[in-house]
């Protein structure tokens, strides 16, 4: 048992995301925001911070369209014959994260447009062998 | 800071054959044949009694050969214990750090002499474990999970730079066709073919089986074909560098002892190392690599030369677009204007600033580990005019590079070289 259950850790970030929630944090000295959530303020360093949902809302930065992918998404049922996309998305409050990108023509990706409006979709992975968990997604505005 | 204590100099370079060469040829065969080159190349011989140190850069034999603890591994085989045998890892940029901090070792005083032996043997394991591993270096909570695999964060990275400076997939496919043409003169490239002879040989199997032959005029259609498929849109098959199995030494000495192995050793005049966030994501940018540009200001201001003092220069292509952004990147041309150099063929052999002239990471091959030390080996041969084949370029180089990325662009190697 930590000492604060509420503390700022990699376990409770993937707490929160799979209550459908994204988790930033928010520094209590500088303001800035830090997505996933840190301890350490990437700024200016103090340990002063604390969650911060975010928004949800974003913009396409950078993706591709993964034709051999890993075998975690393999076992998800991607592969040759069924891309999926990987990307980058920057957050309306600042920080970037990486994310499946889901909802656009992974066949065509030439179609996908770097900027393009996304809002966060929790996706629920129910993978054989593997317990129920929550992944990050996207999915055009 | 910024200058070394002493200078150091590579007295000795040599590799080993790469290729596919697993159950064949292993950790141990690889080593010992980029050893025996590297001192066949030391012009007034070698022995292990002057060798201080035995510095090993190794990525994962951990994942890829179930094997750890490399250092005593590999200076056991070259006869070199009881002297140290540390081991360093910085993913792709492994053996590029332990080749920075033999020189550094050297510099301070501590040591005359140190072996450095980059090595990785990747094809023990299934392509889809080569992938898993070589995912290790990015990161396992927030990107693996994301479906990021390598080819796919520098496809990333190269979407990024096709919305900023409207780079285009031909641009990519012509990095690939003169890395090729290179390889082809390489004797120990795992791949020594130009990608001209490949369509070729592909027209010849398709009209043996009957089949319809396709119309390609040129390479550029054949690499828009199907038959180079997607990896990671808009990474093609013959954007990514190969799996490989390989190994290479260096020889480092002080000024102190340099001239007692060669009368013509060639000087690191300076060395930078950068860092960037793991996680592309949490970066700045993600056109530029940082770690790029911070290795290459601290190299130049140790050697006190700029980018266009630089005659040849070996970058880390493990893919195509890698090879434009550090074009970019290290200052040879500004942000957005390397894809117009590739088309004028500045990059090439006989152009004027030749890139990769032993066929790269995409032709020489990539095993992770090996390939900073690789690098070295490939300026050591052209700086002495001894590359083999056709391989040598055309002037007497007197300043070249090396650029070794580690992960997708968290760790960064540049060393650079005077005669």
């Amino acid at each position: 048992m930590s000492e604060n259950e509420n503390e700022i850790t990699v376990n409770n970030y993937l707490k929160y995301l799979s209550e459908g929630k994204l988790m930033g944090s928010k520094c209590k000295n500088c303001g800035h925001i830090d997505v996933p959530a840190r301890k350490l303020c990437s700024k200016c360093l103090k340990p002063e911070t604390e969650w911060n949902e975010m928004s949800g809302k974003g913009k396409l930065a950078a993706f591709s369209s993964i034709h051999v992918g890993t075998p975690y998404f393999e076992r998800k049922g991607y592969g040759r014959k069924k891309p999926y996309i990987f990307s980058i998305i920057e957050l309306d409050e600042g920080p970037m994260i990486s994310a499946q990108l889901v909802g656009v023509d992974e066949l065509h990706p030439e179609l996908i447009k770097v900027g393009t409006p996304v809002k966060v979709k929790f996706l629920n992975v129910q993978v054989e062998g593997l317990p129920e968990k929550v992944d990050l997604g996207f999915e055009p505005a | 800071m910024a200058k070394l204590a002493r200078k150091v100099a590579i007295v000795g370079a040599g590799m080993s054959k790469f290729g596919q060469t697993f159950p064949l040829r292993r950790i141990p065969e690889h080593a010992v044949d980029a050893w025996l080159n590297a001192v066949k190349s030391v012009d007034n011989g070698i022995e292990p009694k002057n060798v201080d140190a035995c510095y090993v850069g190794n990525y994962s034999a951990d994942l890829f050969n179930h094997q750890g603890h490399l250092g005593p591994m590999i200076s056991s085989l070259f006869g070199l214990n009881p002297k140290p045998a540390p081991r360093f890892e910085g993913a792709c940029a492994s053996s590029g750090v332990a080749f920075r901090q033999a020189i550094i070792t050297i510099a301070s005083g501590l040591m005359d002499v140190i072996c450095v032996c980059g090595i990785e043997v990747m094809n023990e394991v299934p392509t889809s474990e080569v992938t898993d591993t070589l995912a290790t270096a990015s990161d396992a909570t927030f990107e693996y999970t994301a479906g990021a695999t390598f080819p796919g964060l520098y496809a990333t990275l190269a979407t990024a730079h096709m919305h900023k400076y409207g780079t285009t997939s031909e641009d990519l496919m012509r990095v690939g066709i003169k890395n090729h043409i290179n390889g082809k003169e390489n004797p120990f490239a795992q791949m020594q073919r130009t990608i001209k002879e490949l369509m070729e040989r592909k027209i010849t199997k398709i009209k043996g089986a009957g089949g319809e032959v396709p119309d390609w005029k040129d390479e550029l259609d054949f690499l828009k074909s199907r038959s180079n498929p997607t990896i990671a849109w808009p990474l093609r098959l013959f954007d990514c560098s190969l799996v490989t199995d390989g190994g290479a030494v260096l020889f480092l000495a002080s000024e102190d002892v340099a001239k007692k192995f060669t009368d013509t050793p060639i000087w690191i005049t300076g060395t930078g190392q950068g860092s960037a966030a793991m996680s592309m994501h949490d970066r700045e940018t993600l056109s530029t690599l940082e770690a790029t540009v911070e290795a290459s200001r601290q190299a130049y201001i140790m050697s006190g030369l700029g980018p266009k003092d630089i005659q040849i220069a070996e970058v880390h292509d493990c893919f195509t677009i890698a090879e434009i952004c550090a074009m970019e990147d290290l200052g040879f041309y500004e942000k957005g204007k390397a894809v117009e150099a590739i088309k004028n063929k500045e990059s090439y052999r006989d152009g004027v600033k030749p890139i990769n002239t032993s066929g790269g990471l995409k032709s020489k091959g990539h095993p992770v580990g090996a390939t900073g030390a690789a690098q070295a080996v490939e300026i050591f041969k052209q700086m002495r005019g001894q590359a083999e084949l056709n391989r040598q370029v055309k002037f007497d180089v007197e300043r070249a590079l090396t650029h070794n990325l580690g992960g997708s662009g968290g760790t960064c190697v540049v060393t650079i070289y005077e005669k």
